[in-house]
C-alpha cells in the first residue's frame, strides 16, 4: 500500500472514529453512573438495531485505523516494508474485524 | 579577566570523538566565531564550512548543544550552558570529517521531490505577468526564501527513521513550485510529491518549522501539499 493511500484511509477512518469514540465513552459513563446492571444494558442494546449499526461502523473504522498506525510504527522502528508488512497488517485488520463483529453480534 | 568558554568539538568521521578546547569569551560572539578561533589559533586542521557569515548562504549549519542551528547568526550567550558548548556536525547526514557533512543526499532529494523548475519560455518571449497579490504568488513568496541550510532536515525525526523520506526543505521547495504559474512540470511534481517518501510520509510534528532559522514553515507547506493533492484539494 502506498503512503498516500495509507494516509487518506487513516485520516478518513479517524474522522469517522472521533464522534463515535465520544458517544461510546459517554455511553459507558451513562450506563455506569446510572447503575444499570449487565442484564439491563443488554436489554437496551438489543432493543434497537441502532446500536448494532453504530458498533458495526465503529469496528470497521477501528479495523482500518489501528493497523495503519501500527504499520507506520513498525516501518519506522524496524525498517520492514513492502508486501510482507502489508500482509501482516491485513491479517491484524482481519483479526480486529472478526473479533469485533463477534462481540457486536453478542450484545445486539 | 577574560572569561573562558569550554568548547567540545566533534573530531573525525563517524567514529570520531569530542575534543575539548578553551576559547576566550567575547562580546557578541557567534558560534561560528568560536569555531573559527579554534581553527586559526588552536587546531589548524579542523574542518568546517562557512561562506557569507551573515545568514545568506546556508553553509554554516551545525548541531550546537544538541540543536541544529545556523552558527554564523547564533550568539554564544543565547545557547551556551554554564559556559559550555558542544558543537557537532548536522544529524541525518554522513559526516565527512569533523563538522563537515556530505550534503549530496540532501540536494538529491530536492530533485527527487520534483524541485527543478521547468519553463517553456525563452528570453525572446514576453514575460508573463504574475499578480503579486494573487493567492498563489503569496503562497509561493512565503515559502521561497529557503537558504538550503538543512537545519530542518537535520532536526526531522522522520528523515532519521526513513531513508527514502525527502524531508522538509525539498517539500517546501515543491510547494513553492506548486504555486509557480510559470512552472510547466506540474504533473511530474505531483507524481514525485505523492510518491512514497513524499509529503504523505511526514508526521506534521513541525520540528522543522520550529527550527528554521529564516522562519519558514515547511510543516505548513507540507500540510498544504497533502491537502492539495488529496481528494479534497481544490486543484491538482
Ligand atoms: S513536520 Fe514533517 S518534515 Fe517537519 S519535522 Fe515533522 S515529519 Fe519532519
Ligand atoms: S526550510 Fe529553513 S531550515 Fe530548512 S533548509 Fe530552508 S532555510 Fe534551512
Ligand atoms: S555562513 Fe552563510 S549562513 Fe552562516
Amino acid at each position: 500500500m502506498s503512503d498516500a493511500t495509507a494516509y487518506m484511509l487513516q485520516r478518513l477512518s479517524a474522522a469517522v472514529l472521533a464522534p463515535l469514540v465520544l458517544i461510546h465513552l459517554g455511553l459507558i459513563v451513562y450506563a455506569i453512573e446510572g447503575g444499570l446492571s449487565a442484564a439491563e444494558i443488554l436489554s437496551r442494546t438489543t432493543s434497537t438495531p441502532l446500536w448494532a449499526v453504530f458498533y458495526f461502523v465503529f469496528i470497521i473504522a477501528v479495523s482500518i485505523h489501528a493497523p495503519l498506525g501500527l504499520r507506520n510504527i513498525i516501518r519506522e522502528w524496524t525498517g520492514r516494508h513492502g508486501r510482507s508488512l502489508d500482509w501482516m497488517m491485513g491479517t491484524f485488520a482481519l483479526v480486529l474485524l472478526l473479533t469485533g463483529m463477534r462481540a457486536v453480534m453478542v450484545i445486539t | 579577566m577574560t572569561k573562558i568558554l569550554t568548547v567540545k568539538i566533534w573530531r573525525g568521521g563517524k567514529d570520531g570523538t569530542l575534543e575539548s578546547y578553551s576559547v576566550p569569551a567575547r562580546k557578541s560572539q557567534t558560534v561560528l566565531d568560536v569555531v573559527t578561533y579554534i581553527q586559526r589559533h588552536l587546531d589548524a586542521d579542523l574542518s568546517y564550512r562557512f561562506a557569507c557569515r551573515v545568514g545568506m548562504c546556508g553553509s554554516c549549519a551545525m548541531t550546537v548543544n544538541g540543536v541544529p542551528r545556523w552558527t554564523c547568526r547564533t550568539h554564544v550567550d543565547k545557547v551556551s550552558q554554564d559556559g559550555q558548548l558542544i558543537i557537532e556536525p548536522l544529524k541525518n547526514l554522513e559526516i565527512i570529517r569533523d563538522l563537515t557533512t556530505d550534503m549530496v543526499p540532501f540536494f538529491e532529494k530536492w530533485e527527487k521531490a520534483g524541485g527543478r523548475f521547468e519553463g517553456k519560455q525563452s528570453r525572446a518571449d514576453k514575460i508573463t505577468a504574475i499578480d503579486p497579490d494573487s493567492k498563489k504568488r503569496l503562497a509561493a513568496s512565503a515559502a521561497i526564501e529557503c537558504i538550503n541550510c538543512a537545519v530542518c532536515y537535520s532536526g526531522c525525526d522522520t528523515v532519521r527513521a526513513r531513508d527514502d523520506y525527502v524531508g522538509p526543505a525539498a517539500l517546501n521547495r515543491a510547494w513553492s513550485l506548486f504555486n509557480d504559474e510559470k512552472h510547466t512540470g506540474q504533473r511530474k511534481l505531483k507524481k514525485s510529491v505523492k510518491a512514497d517518501g513524499g509529503c504523505y510520509t511526514c508526521h506534521t510534528h513541525a520540528n522543522c518549522s520550529q527550527s528554521c532559522p529564516v522562519d519558514l514553515d515547511p510543516a505548513g507547506s507540507i500540510a498544504s501539499l497533502k491537502r492539495s493533492y488529496s481528494m479534497f484539494g481544490s486543484r491538482s
